[in-house]
């Protein structure tokens, strides 16, 4: 049995200067760099699949088997191209907060795994893309990169192996949906990000029509542990197909919001015992499992296994593992009105059923959010929903659909509600605030 | 005086040599387009017209084309800005924390609406969306530096020490400068304040507190056995398929299970 909690890419985050090389090297940092280099790009590879690694960017993509479909063989016109690592730190899906924390705190572990990543696929040149709101992150990840380099982590020789690895921190100007890895490339190369038609995969044709492999910052961040402990010691922690530790994100209405790093598997329930439970007063209402874009789960999932398979099972999808936890104060209409205009505010225009769909269903919230619903709207919502899942150009306008159907599923009376009394009425703002102020008072 | 660069109106020439430095920075030049927007802001409070004639001309693309780049992103600004940009969060868990309280106060208090800019000049107010630290709700930034667990008096309190000009410190970051500053370190420059703040605070730490109180830690590394019998053979290899997975993101409710696992799972 391993502990509930198990702290890895967090462990350090509480040192001293812990966002330092010299803190980062003084607690085992690019151990895992130096073993890496006598290893051939292809036992790398095996490792990190043999491992179980799944990409922690949302989707749960094997990051191993990923590498894997870059095209290595030189006798191709693709296998001869320059090849290229693109780490996703967009980090915009509402109620997602871990890869923030974890640049600002440990940017080298990331930097260390970029190096590693980087070799496994034979780039000779990674890049960062962070979003750009957040500057101290964009601070640490520049100097980190800097160190990484004057110490020859970085550059044309890296630790004397002769490899290249150069890394590239560029900051994007606010996009969320330059998150999904298509877009991304196409921002990357100086566009507007919007998703790119497929096939062509980026793995075969990516940044500039070169093999490419995007992987989140979590991922990319597991990869020098799983070098220096092997994936016996990575496999000990999770589940038999979520395999390994993760970082969970609590915010919302409980009595401790934070990161809680623990293995594969754990319950919400557990979790939140670990903190106190709910904050003084709250029962739990609802929840997202992985951000915004996942179906909103009830008190009922609070012993859902928080696994890939687990959430799954239960309807949802794992995600970002972005816990957004509210209590019984709460309007789930209003919850889902306003997350249905950062959909239609975010939709990249590039399609129909997204950019006009997520405009109708914000008409429609308003006004049963206002309490001015009208007979048929709830059937309304569903049926541009139907309309708009599966037939959107990417994932976004898929995930604009997630809280309405599932609030509705749940919550049907309170869409109803909706057509004779406004959400602020019914349920009061202020008494869901941070800072109540009936309690200051 | 200017540097002409193909005729185009344009920027200062040291402006000019650092655009060109940026291009240097990818293999393709056009990549380095969003941080050359970011320095343009930087050196002329907005998204200029000189400014996107100069990026078209460096880059040889048409000014057409560099602003349709512009406009696609929420961070770039056409109008003039206010000396910092004040953020707040309104995305759903946010404001249900008290977001929208904040930013109705700030409204009231700045008397400017959305996107607006004070009388005054120094501060412009815009609603943001999840800035990735929802367990710091509700969550404010100034120049895209963290002010966490705000209530509407500290923001009132926040806004009017920035407009006073007193030394403003973020809770997670650094002393507060300029938004025009920050576009500098955006774009790719840094400006020494990196060793500035904590690692980490508060809800950052919440697991990492709780498991030392208990003693809880990942499962030891055991040197002697794990030296290099984690390099196994090849696994399964995937099919044709290919590392697609935007689309898997909503495809993963039900099925996403058992094919995509076939590369971990073989060891034991
Ligand atoms: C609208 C949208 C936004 C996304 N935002 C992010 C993001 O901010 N960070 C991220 O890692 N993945 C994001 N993704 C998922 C990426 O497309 C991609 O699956 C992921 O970066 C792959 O990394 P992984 O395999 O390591 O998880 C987003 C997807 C969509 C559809
Ligand atoms: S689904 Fe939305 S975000 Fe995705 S391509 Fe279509 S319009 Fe753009
Ligand atoms: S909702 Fe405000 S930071 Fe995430």
């Amino acid at each position: 049995m391993t502990d509930t909690l198990t702290p890895v890419l967090s462990r350090n985050w509480g040192d001293d200067r812990a966002w330092t090389r010299e803190a980062y090297e003084a607690q085992g940092g690019y151990d895992a760099l130096r073993k890496a280099v006598t290893l051939t790009p292809d036992e790398i590879v095996t490792l990190v699949k043999d491992s179980g690694l799944r990409g922690r960017g949302g989707a749960g993509f094997p990051t191993g088997m990923k590498w894997g479909f870059i095209p290595q063989d030189p006798e191709t016109e693709a296998g001869r191209k320059p090849k290229y690592l693109v780490v996703n730190a967009d980090e915009s899906e509402p109620g997602t907060c871990k890869d923030i924390p974890l640049m600002m705190a440990s940017p080298h572990t990331l930097v260390e795994g970029v190096i590693i990543a980087a070799m496994a696929i034979r780039a000779e040149k990674a890049f960062i893309y962070v979003r750009g709101e957040v500057l101290h992150v964009v601070r640490r990840l520049r100097a980190a990169a800097r160190e990484a380099a004057e110490a020859g982590y970085l550059g044309t020789d890296v630790l004397g192996s002769g490899r290249t690895v150069d890394l590239v921190i560029h900051a994007g100007a606010g996009a969320y949906i330059c998150g999904e890895e298509t877009a991304l490339l196409d921002s990357l190369e100086g566009r507007r990000g919007q998703p790119r038609l497929r096939p062509p995969f980026p793995a075969v044709e990516g940044l500039y029509a070169s093999p490419t492999v995007i992987n989140n910052v979590e991922s990319i961040a597991s990869v020098p542990s799983i070098v220096s402990g092997g994936i016996e010691w990575f496999g000990s922690m999770g589940t038999e197909k979520s395999k390994g530790y993760t970082l969970y994100s609590l915010s919302g209405h409980v009595a401790r919001p934070g990161q809680y790093e623990a293995p594969l598997g754990i319950t919400l329930r557990e979790l939140l015992e670990l903190g106190g439970g709910m904050r003084e007063g709250s029962r739990l209402k609802f929840w997202t499992p992985g951000g915004s874009s996942t179906p909103l789960l009830t008190a009922e999932h609070l012993d859902v296994p928080l696994d890939y398979e687990g959430v799954g099972a239960a309807g949802s999808m794992l995600g970002t593992k972005a816990l957004q936890v509210f209590d019984q104060t709460t309007s789930v209409v209003r919850c889902v009105l306003r997350w249905t205009e950062f959909y239609k505010h975010e939709s990249c225009g590039k399609c129909t059923p997204c950019r006009e769909g997520t405009w109708w269903l914000v008409q429609v919230l308003q006004r049963i959010d206002a309490g001015q619903g009208r007979e048929g709207d709830i059937e309304l919502l569903l049926d541009l929903c139907d309309n708009i899942l599966g037939r959107s150009f990417c994932a976004l306008g898929d995930g604009a659909t997630s809280p309405i159907t599932s609030a509705i599923q749940y919550f049907r009376d309170e869409f109803e509600a909706g057509m004779l009394a406004p959400s602020r009425e019914l349920y009061p703002p202020e008494a869901s605030m941070l800072q109540r102020p009936e309690v200051a008072r | 005086m200017s540097e002409q660069v193909s005729g185009a109106a344009t920027l200062p020439a040291e402006t000019v040599a650092e655009l060109q430095e940026l291009m240097g920075r990818y293999p393709q030049a056009r990549s380095a387009l969003l941080p050359m927007l970011h320095l343009v802001q930087s050196v002329q409070g907005s998204v200029t017209t000189e400014g996107i004639e100069t990026c078209a001309a460096l880059l040889g693309l048409s000014a057409a084309e560099v602003s349709g780049v512009a406009t696609f992103y929420t961070m770039y600004k056409r109008r003039p800005m206010g000396d910092h940009h004040v953020g707040v969060c309104t995305n759903t868990l946010c404001a249900v924390m008290g977001g929208d309280a904040i930013f109705e106060r700030l409204k009231d208090h700045l008397e400017v609406g959305n996107d607006e800019t004070t009388a005054d000049g120094k501060v412009t107010l815009e609603h943001i969306e999840c800035n990735a630290a929802c367990d710091f709700a509700p969550v404010l930034t100034v120049n895209w530096e963290f002010f966490d667990q705000q209530t509407p008096e500290s923001a009132v309190e926040l806004v009017d020490r920035l407009r006073s000009g007193d030394t403003v410190t973020a809770t997670r970051g650094a002393t507060i400068t300029s938004w025009r500053e920050a576009e500098r370190v955006l774009a790719g420059f840094e400006d020494g304040r990196v060793d500035e703040g904590p690692a980490a605070a508060g809800p950052s730490l919440a697991g990492l507190e709780i498991a030392a109180e208990r003693g809880w830690k990942a499962p030891d590394v055991d040197q002697a056995d794990s030296k290099d019998n984690e390099v196994p053979t090849e696994s399964a290899e995937a099919g044709a398929a290919e590392a697609d997975t935007a689309r898997a993101e909503s495809e993963t409710v039900a099925e996403e299970s058992d094919a995509d696992v076939k590369g971990g799972g073989s060891d034991d």
